[in-house]
């Protein structure tokens, strides 16, 4: 790939002024192994972490729910709002070849071509549930650069959760019938999700159904977020109907998390978590228990405001390797 | 031997010269030949009108129009996404006086004329009709065929522009019109042809296609529009399009099965007793699929044989043929080589005996079985259609996609392994140099490039002869009458009297249905066994990937408005088993968007597939705008049909590889794809 030509700092500031070029050549940084780029990749995402931030917000649903479509209208419909939106498309690996089709681009058809949504496709690689570690520091990325940014996966009942610590709102597309409300709950999907998007409201009957029983259902349990609970739309992706519905429902929720303090607490939880996962992915949970409980780890990553999440990933991976070096020099 | 200029008495008699113009009084009585044509037109309407009437003249007996791609996606020649596609694999008709050039000197009401045309169907035969009526003809008397099948554009064609159910509408609407109005009319045939060049098996190809004509046929039953009688005759003016492999044998047996099952269609699906009504009527143009660009000249026995497949069994013996030139696979044909496959077919119906018997095969035990076999497995696979709700739902959740290109990815594996012999490309490939392919001269027709500036430069000399008052009038009445749900032809064919551009009309129509993308079929298409090729490329994209620093990216590109999907899909899906990380954008994209997905979505490697003949325009636009863009490590290869010269200057352009159909080893193209990353990132 194109040598950086920039600092880190230099193509920071060009990212957050939007230059695509720059988006694109950070988001190359960041999914890069090597070594001596990840350490400009720290020192990038580091120069990114001062706010403002553009809204994350998380697209999920099962296959063929019509999130591609939702997206693509929802893009447009922001767009004719004059907000900038970026969008970042997780797709399958294939475990076996670690190759990967990324169709998304394709599927969402025009919003995709318009110059003022920036598109990633990104494999999922190892990650089962959907999103690859490089998943958090691309939104990083993109929340710097654009005012809206979406992240797009498969929904298969474990990803909402680990989706719902990347972003400030998430999305559930849900498809008529798709299952009824005890599909629903045994996929455990009802307690992470901010807005339902019942879509394909074409099928009306069924629509509607749907939509009652997650009310139902939403009744029952409550929302992640303590009070509030969430909110059950409809519409058709594909004839446009419910958009600007959704998108204003997007823009409450938003506006409530930010009144409330929800949306300060939601970003540091998000911080916290993203830095276990991704430790608890390179040492397993067994080294993780090494570093300390969560509540010594919670205070690390609040002690460090201003370091990216994945700078402190790398701070602790560090200071563990340290100690496992030490453990084992002083077996020898 | 002399040609003969009369037109009309050229269809069923040898031409004078050295054959008699009847069989002599002993010889038996023949049947009638089948109707001799050629898939041509190029550059402008006037050039593609001279090829025409030499064609007519040397005992061709109908015509079958080519149009150039923006004709057939309702583009205007001055359109951006026209760029490098005006005249090139058939001629532009933006307006009533392009459709009267064509035409100049050939009475439609005379003429048998099928048109490839489908999204646009509507609209190019309302420009025959007008151009009938001009030329003082009466539309009820022209006879020919509009191709107008949609779901096989969507599965393979590409040249949709509507959904679905608009382009239901559209082709009911066609139907609706030509049974009353133009009563000789064939207003749509099913196409199976298309299907066979994507990779169908037989009975993919026959189950399809029936699925195809059911959706069709229920969705005009439903319409009410049809009362049972007429019904009848829509469903006996119902053709279909058929392909015709190397398997000749399978291929005469695939017929009957059609005959057959088409049949029992008409009586036992919608009631029909009329036994002249429920015969399939088809035409064939022989497969190109299986054509090689190594050693060419053996396609001449291939396309020979083939053309004995349709045409050996009288019960199911095809009622008009095309031809492809042997030399197809190297780009467009010359004259010469559309004679010879006029030629062909000439030897075929006059020289043999081919059409003094009865059917040879009623009673073969052998042709029988193979027939029933085809028949069972076909209802099978159609019911399995059927159950999903039909041709329409299968296209809309990309079943027949993915199964057309599991079958083709499965042939290309057993050419790959030798399971099915392909003589002189992976058996008996050493060849004498042939004399045929003379290096320095050109084998191929040249489209010349100042076609598109001269059609351009028609177009907009008829825009401002034009009168803008008639053109508005007739849009907006176009756009009420669709929008009042009334049929779209006679709004049309006033629109093309008017002077209203193909261009103007589509965009009409794209206001009120809107456009479509369909399935690509490559996401679930299963990846099959993989070969120790494919371990061996994987590990080499494995160790790059670790150089790189991340996964092996390529975009798959299928830039301008060709549609010819298969073998960007293909190359998609083969990528993605040798372990990389592959974005496919679809067909019909701009430069500029080709360039932006390289650039956003990070990737290392762009391969463009263009099988437009456009490879020249539109390969050098995406190489300097990727320059333009600073994109100059993202190396870029080409596959495409494309001459060794115009593969020469795109390699001096700074294409890095370019692939032609002799490339049928994908395992090297991988391998390739991987050089060529590791040659751009040298220093990484």
């Amino acid at each position: 790939m194109s040598a950086i030509d920039a600092t880190p700092r230099e193509l920071a500031r060009r990212v957050r002024e939007g230059d695509r070029g720059a988006v694109a050549r950070a988001l190359n940084l960041v999914d890069d192994r090597r070594s001596a780029q990840r350490s400009e990749a720290l020192d990038l995402l580091d120069a990114l972490e001062p706010p403002p931030h553009g809204r994350r917000i998380g697209i999920t649903g099962a296959p063929g729910a019509g999130k591609s479509t939702l997206l693509d209208a929802l893009a447009s419909a922001l767009r004719a709002r004059g907000r900038s939106v970026g969008i970042l498309a997780v797709d399958p690996s294939s475990r076996r070849t670690g190759g990967a089709l990324l169709g998304d681009r394709f599927r969402m058809g025009a919003s995709t071509r318009d110059a003022g949504v920036f598109f990633r496709s990104l494999a999922a690689r190892e990650e089962l549930g959907g999103l690859s570690e490089v998943a958090g520091a691309s939104l990083d990325v993109l929340a710097a650069a654009f005012d809206v940014v979406f992240i797009e996966t498969v929904g298969v009942g474990q990803s909402e959760a680990s989706i719902a610590d990347f972003v400030e709102t998430l999305v559930f597309v849900a498809q008529p019938a798709a299952g009824d409300l005890l599909q629903f709950m045994k996929a455990g999907i009802l307690e992470w999700p901010d807005v339902f998007f019942v879509n394909k409201s074409d099928l009306e009957a069924l629509a509607a159904r749907t939509a009652t029983e997650l009310r139902a259902g939403l009744e029952l349990g409550r929302g992640h977020d303590g009070d509030a609970r969430a909110v059950v739309l409809s519409g058709s992706a594909r004839d446009g109907i419910g958009i600007d519905a959704l998108i204003d429902a997007i823009d409450a929720h938003h506006a409530r998390l930010e009144q409330t303090g929800e949306l300060a607490r939601r970003r540091g939880a998000g911080r916290v978590v993203r830095v276990e996962s991704a430790l608890a992915r390179r040492y397993g949970r067994f080294g993780l228990a090494r570093l300390g409980e969560r509540e010594p780890l919670a205070r690390f990553v609040a002690a460090h405001p201003d370091a990216s999440a994945e700078r402190l990933i790398d701070m602790l991976g560090a200071r563990f390797e340290a100690g496992w070096d030490a453990a084992r020099a002083e077996r020898s | 031997m002399s040609a003969r200029s009369d037109v009309r008495t050229a269809a069923s008699s040898p031409p004078s010269g050295a054959p008699p113009a009847s069989p002599p009084a002993s010889a038996p009585s023949r049947d009638e030949p089948w109707l001799f044509r050629t898939y041509s037109g190029h550059s402008s309407a006037r050039a593609s009108n001279a090829l025409y009437r030499s064609n007519l003249a040397k005992g061709q007996t109908g015509l079958s129009v080519a149009f150039d791609l923006p004709t057939q996606t309702g583009y205007d020649s001055d359109h951006p996404l026209a760029r490098g596609e005006v005249g090139k694999v058939g001629v532009p008709i933006c307006h009533i006086d392009d459709m009267a050039a064509l035409f100049d000197g050939i009475p439609l009401e005379q003429m048998n004329t099928s048109m490839t045309i489908n999204a646009t169907a509507a609209w190019l035969l309302a420009l025959y009709v007008a151009t009938a009526e001009r030329q003082g003809g009466d539309p009820r008397k022209l006879r020919g065929t509009t191709q107008n099948d949609i779901i096989k554009e969507y599965l393979s064609r590409g040249t949709f522009v509507f959904p679905p159910e608009a382009s239901m509408r559209l082709t009911s609407e066609i139907v609706g019109y030509t049974v009353d109005r133009v009563p000789s009319w064939n207003p749509i045939n099913i196409c199976s042809y298309h299907l066979q060049e994507a990779g169908a098996t037989p009975v993919q190809e026959i189950a399809f296609s029936m699925a195809n004509a059911i959706s069709l046929l229920d969705h005009l039953r439903n319409s009410g529009r049809f009362s049972e009688g007429s019904l009848a005759k829509v469903f006996g003016r119902i053709s279909f399009f058929l392909n015709a492999g190397i398997r000749f044998v399978e291929e005469m047996c695939k017929c009957r099965a059609m005959t057959a099952l088409w049949e029992e269609l008409g009586r036992e699906r919608y009631g029909i007793t009329d036994a002249k009504m429920l015969r399939l009527r088809y035409g064939v143009q022989v497969n190109s699929l299986g054509l090689t660009e190594a050693q060419p000249e053996n396609n001449i026995v291939r396309i020979a044989l083939e053309a004995l497949g349709v045409t050996l069994s009288r019960r199911a013996r095809a009622r008009s043929l095309q031809l492809p030139a042997w030399n197809e696979a190297l780009g467009l044909p010359r004259p010469w080589d559309q004679q010879l496959s006029l030629r062909t077919q000439q030897i075929l119906a006059f020289e043999t005996d081919l059409l003094e018997y009865e059917d040879l095969f009623d009673g073969s035990r052998v042709v029988e079985r193979r027939t029933r076999e085809l028949i069972v497995a076909a209802r099978e696979e159609l019911d399995r259609i059927l159950a999903m709700g039909g041709a329409v739902a299968a296209v809309e959740n990309a079943y027949m996609k993915q199964k057309l290109v599991e079958s083709h990815t499965a042939r290309l594996r057993a050419i790959e392994s030798g399971a099915m012999t392909v003589v002189g490309v992976n058996a008996y490939p050493e060849s004498v140099e042939s004399p045929l392919l003379q290096p320095g001269s050109s084998s191929i027709l040249k489209v010349d490039e100042s076609a598109e500036r001269a059609q351009i430069e028609s177009l907009r000399a008829f825009r401002s002869r034009r009168n803008e008052t008639d053109v508005r009038a007739a849009l907006r009445g176009l756009e009420d009458a669709i929008q009042a749900g009334q049929n779209v032809m006679p709004p049309s064919i006033a629109a093309a009297k008017a002077g209203v551009t193909t261009g103007e009309w589509t965009d009409v129509l794209r206001r009120v249905f809107g456009e479509y993308r369909a399935p690509t079929g490559v996401g679930a298409a299963s990846a099959g066994g993989a070969s120790d090729v494919d371990a061996r490329v994987r590990g080499r994209v494995d160790a790059l990937s670790q150089r790189l620093g991340r996964r092996l990216k390529l975009l798959v590109g299928k830039p301008g408005l060709d549609g010819h999907s298969n073998g960007a899909e293909q190359i998609a899906v083969k990528a993605r088993d040798a372990g990389m990380e592959v974005v496919y954008d679809g067909i019909r994209l701009t430069p500029e968007e080709i360039v932006q997905s390289a650039r956003d979505e990070g990737v290392h490697v762009v391969g463009l597939s263009i099988l437009s003949g456009s490879h020249g325009v539109l390969v050098r636009d995406v190489v300097e705008r990727m320059r333009g863009a600073g994109l100059v490590d993202i190396p870029v290869v080409v596959g495409g049909i494309i001459p060794p010269e115009d593969a020469e200057s795109l390699l001096a352009a700074g294409v890095r590889r370019v692939y032609t159909p002799k490339d049928f080893d994908l395992a090297r193209i991988m391998d390739e794809i991987v050089d060529v990353v590791a040659e751009a990132n040298r220093a990484a």
